[in-house]
């Protein structure tokens, strides 16, 4: 008995031994994050629809790796060290990209060593500028600024302004990433540079005394709509 | 000796045995696979090989494909555990009405090699093999057609590749897409090259007619005349090769290929096609195209067909019988088509109105009876869809969703056909109808069940035996419709009033149309009412570039839902119910009346949201992978 108790116990040791060995890789480690900008201010979308594809050459088959920006215009990956491309492919996002003569998108470079933050340099149709959200007696109302940034032969008009209430930090025109909407259409506005939208909220439940605010422009023949940055308001 | 002897004799033979040359000793011809001469030596053979090849379409609605195939889109309501996501999602996925890439070339490829064999086939006959050859063309444009619907521009591949290994040449196999618009003149000029080595046999409908061939290039023709007038709504949604996308010059010309096609089968040039006008009532006469695969039925052109007891059945029937009525207990119910369907039949006047619930005051309006709300309209309505207290298999399907008492509070159960008393009594009445709606699967939760596709046949609703109703592909009301719409494009409003006032006297609208009538609005209805449930639904509102519009993601509210019936962009992001009440309150006039109520289902979160990335299905990356020349769609 004594005997086949130390067999037990030297397999189990064997076993343990054997299979410590190391027998995958290390897992990836360096993080590149950043956001997308314009000058240096970040730029708002809608939460897991402007999609930006990483692509790394040399290992055959080539696709991409990717997810999409948050609310905040942010991303983040964690990558091996090496060289990597990055686009936003066409059609995606408030903003134009940098292109190349064919009309495809041009790449960024990315030689990753160890951790690095990247913001990506874009240009926006319009800025959202001093959004102000204000609530009373259940009503919200937002005064901001819109800027036009692209004036050229790009430039395209405001289709409608909206501001979107929802009970969570996902705020946006997806019908379950907001509780109240508002809209009001290019034409109506008088002056970009005070527009002024209100709207009540409705009856949470369970009830909360806060909501979630933001506003959107859709622009004329993009699908994307551009945000401000999401504001949590006591009502 | 005598030993020797026999050694010598069992040597001598075992050696004669196993002399056999190598070569042939391994040279056995299978007995489980008939070689290529063989198998085209024979028409009986080839037909076989064609009958798996005509199995092996595409279709996007189908019976064969499940009942799944024909929801979705806000035109119906799921009633199973199982599909509730299909109206509790936010949108489809990018990915979504792809076609297998694989499988899809695999089989262009059997195609191609089957013309090839048959080509250089020396047993067939020339008028046989004319015949063979015209049917795996038509399966090959009909299957090209179904792909470039879906995905845009294909690589067009016509004839059989073979990779050569001591070559190792791969560049040579990777085929980059062709323009969306050369797939459809591809489609186009085929069919116009087989129609005459075609039977023109109004008889002939399950395999490919001259009809069936011609019908393919009216709706193949329309297509791409559409996606070239309608693309310029959505510039975005193109590519700067045409694989996506067709110039605005070419609408004309593809409008009259449509129109010039359509008139010849319309003027009998491929057999006495006729609108089915057999019974004498006209909702029974509607639903009766569906049923009768027998030679009186001179509409349905080219159809898939099946037969019971014959191993090829399917289970449209068992998955959606009323419940009540169900011939396999506890299977049925599933597709409830949506009151945004049923309230755009139109009033026999031609007009539109919503189905009348309240009176101008906000009152209910009482009805004597459940149908009385639905009389009055397009007999399409009943032919398409079972309404409360409508009639199939000769019983009365049981819908209501409980009693309204006099005070506006309800007495109903959350299960079907549940007793309860009522106020003022002891007695236990049935407060709820036997097939709903309550929001419990395989009841209707719309109020409705579908007509379309059911089979009354006594045993269709069992497992066991299923149904062998064919599913139409192609069939003459829609060759007129395409033939209105491509006239009223080209501007000849009074032709193509013609041609849509045979299709609507059909339905029962006695009072025709006007030229001046004839509208962008009226087209996109006609075709709504008249082609539901048969797969049309999504490709048109894709080719008129108005999917994104009508499915824009915002839940449709009650006021959207009564307003602008009848108008092509009306939002329809949301399946919405009737549910018809008795009202209760005995020594009013209205006791044992019907009222009804417009009810957004419990289950339905979501809503429907078409991005412009959704217009040309995802070629995933596995495939560009393998074949960098293929470029991605727009948008996505």
């Amino acid at each position: 008995m004594k005997i086949r108790t130390l067999y037990i116990i030297t397999l189990i040791v064997c076993g343990i031994a054997v299979s410590c060995k190391k027998d995958n890789y290390e897992e990836p480690t360096s993080k590149l994050s950043g956001r997308i900008v314009y000058k240096g201010e970040p730029i708002g979308v809608e939460h897991n629809q402007v999609p930006y594809e990483l692509y790394q050459y040399g290992f055959g088959k080539v696709g991409p790796l990717g997810s999409s920006f948050a609310q905040d215009g942010s991303f983040s990956a964690v990558l091996f060290d090496g060289e990597y491309k990055l686009i936003i492919p066409n059609g995606q996002g408030p903003f134009r990209w940098r292109y190349l003569a064919g009309g495809a998108p041009d790449s960024v470079s990315i030689s990753l060593r160890g951790s690095q933050t990247l913001d990506l340099e874009v240009t926006p149709y319009y800025m959202i500028r001093t959004p102000q959200f204000t609530a009373s007696g259940g009503r919200v109302t937002v005064a901001f600024k819109a800027e036009k940034i692209i004036t050229d032969a790009n430039a395209r008009n405001i289709e409608t302004v909206s501001l979107y209430l929802n009970k969570t930090q996902f705020v946006s025109g997806s019908s379950d990433q907001n509780i109240a909407t508002v809209n009001m259409a290019g034409s109506a506005i008088t002056n970009p540079d005070n527009i002024s939208l209100t709207v009540t909220s409705p009856t949470i439940t369970p009830s909360q005394n806060y909501v979630f605010a933001r506003v959107g422009i859709k622009i004329a023949g993009v699908e994307d709509r551009l945000f401000s940055p999401v504001q949590k308001i006591q009502l | 000796m005598k030993k020797i002897l026999s050694i010598a004799i069992f040597t001598t033979l075992l050696g004669m045995a196993g002399c056999k040359k190598d070569s042939e000793f391994l040279d056995i011809p299978p007995i489980q696979v008939l070689p290529n001469d063989v198998a085209f030596s024979d028409p009986a053979l080839v037909l076989s090989i064609l009958g798996d090849l005509y199995n092996r379409q595409l279709d996007f609605s189908s019976l064969d494909n499940g009942w799944r195939s024909f929801a979705d889109f806000s035109e119906s309501f799921a009633s199973e555990n199982g599909s509730y996501f299909l109206v509790q999602r936010t949108g489809w996925g990018y990915g979504e009405w792809g076609v297998d890439w694989v499988q899809s070339y695999t089989y262009v490829r059997e195609l191609n090699l089957f013309l090839e064999r048959i080509n250089t086939s020396t047993a067939l006959t020339d008028a046989e093999k004319s015949r063979f050859t015209a049917e795996g063309k038509f399966l090959r444009a009909n299957f090209y057609f179904e792909m470039v619907k879906r995905m845009g521009g294909v690589p067009l591949i016509t004839s059989s590749m073979q990779y050569d290994p001591a070559k190792g040449d791969l560049a040579s196999l990777q085929v980059a897409r062709s323009k969306e618009s050369e797939v459809y003149d591809f489609v186009i000029s085929e069919a116009e090259a087989i129609k005459n080595q075609l039977p023109a046999d109004v008889n002939q409908k399950s395999r490919a007619s001259k009809a069936a061939a011609l019908a393919m290039e009216v709706r193949a023709a329309l297509y791409a005349a559409s996606i070239a007038k309608y693309g310029v709504n959505t510039p975005q949604v193109s590519l700067p090769g045409g694989e996506v996308g067709i110039p605005v010059s070419m609408a004309a010309g593809y409008y009259t290929k449509a129109l010039t096609a359509a008139r010849e089968i319309i003027s009998g040039g491929a057999g006495a096609y006729q609108l089915y006008n057999v019974l004498p009532d006209k909702a029974d006469n509607f639903a009766a195209i569906f049923l009768d695969k027998g030679s009186v039925n001179q509409e349905s052109i080219l159809i898939e067909d099946f037969r019971a007891a014959g191993g090829r059945v399917h289970n449209f029937t068992v998955n959606n019988q009323p419940y009540s009525i169900s011939d396999e207990g506890g299977d049925a119910g599933r597709l409830n088509p949506s009151l945004n369907f049923v309230q755009s039949f139109e009033k026999l006047d031609n007009t539109f109105a919503p189905l009348a619930t309240r009176d101008a005051a906000g009152n209910p309006i009482f009805y004597n009876d459940q149908v009385d709300i639905f009389a009055g309209r397009d007999a399409r309505l009943a032919g398409t869809v079972l309404t409360p207290n409508s009639l199939f298999k000769g019983k009365r399907v049981d819908i209501w969703a409980g009693y309204q008492l006099a005070d506006g509070t309800v007495v109903t159960s959350d299960e079907a056909a549940q007793l309860k008393a009522l106020p003022g009594s002891n007695t236990v009445v049935q407060v709820v109808g036997k097939d709903g709606p309550v929001n419990i699967e395989f009841r209707s939760q719309s109020g409705f069940y579908i007509r379309k596709w059911l089979d009354p046949t006594i045993g269709s609703g069992r497992r066991g035996r299923g149904s062998d109703v064919a599913f139409i592909r192609y069939r003459y009301a829609e060759v007129l419709l395409n033939a209105a719409e491509a006239a009223f494009e080209l501007g000849q409003a009074a032709v193509a009033a013609g041609y849509m006032n045979q299709v609507r006297a059909r339905a029962g609208l006695t009072i025709p149309l006007t030229p001046a009538q004839i509208t962008f609005d009226r087209i996109v209805h006609e075709r709504r009412v008249e082609l539901a449930f048969e797969g049309h639904d999504l490709f048109d509102k894709k080719r008129w570039r108005i999917a994104h519009i009508v499915w824009d993601g915002v839940p449709t509210s009650l006021a959207d839902l009564t307003s602008n019936i009848g108008r092509a962009t009306k939002r329809n992001t949301q399946p919405w119910a009737l549910w018809p009440y008795k009202y209760h309150n005995p020594g009013n006039p209205n006791h044992g009346k019907w009222l009804f109520r417009e009810v957004r289902p419990a289950v339905v979160t979501g809503s429907n949201r078409f991005q412009l990335g959704n217009y040309y299905s995802e070629i995933n990356n596995n495939v560009r992978a393998a074949n960098p020349k293929i470029v991605r769609q727009p948008n996505q």
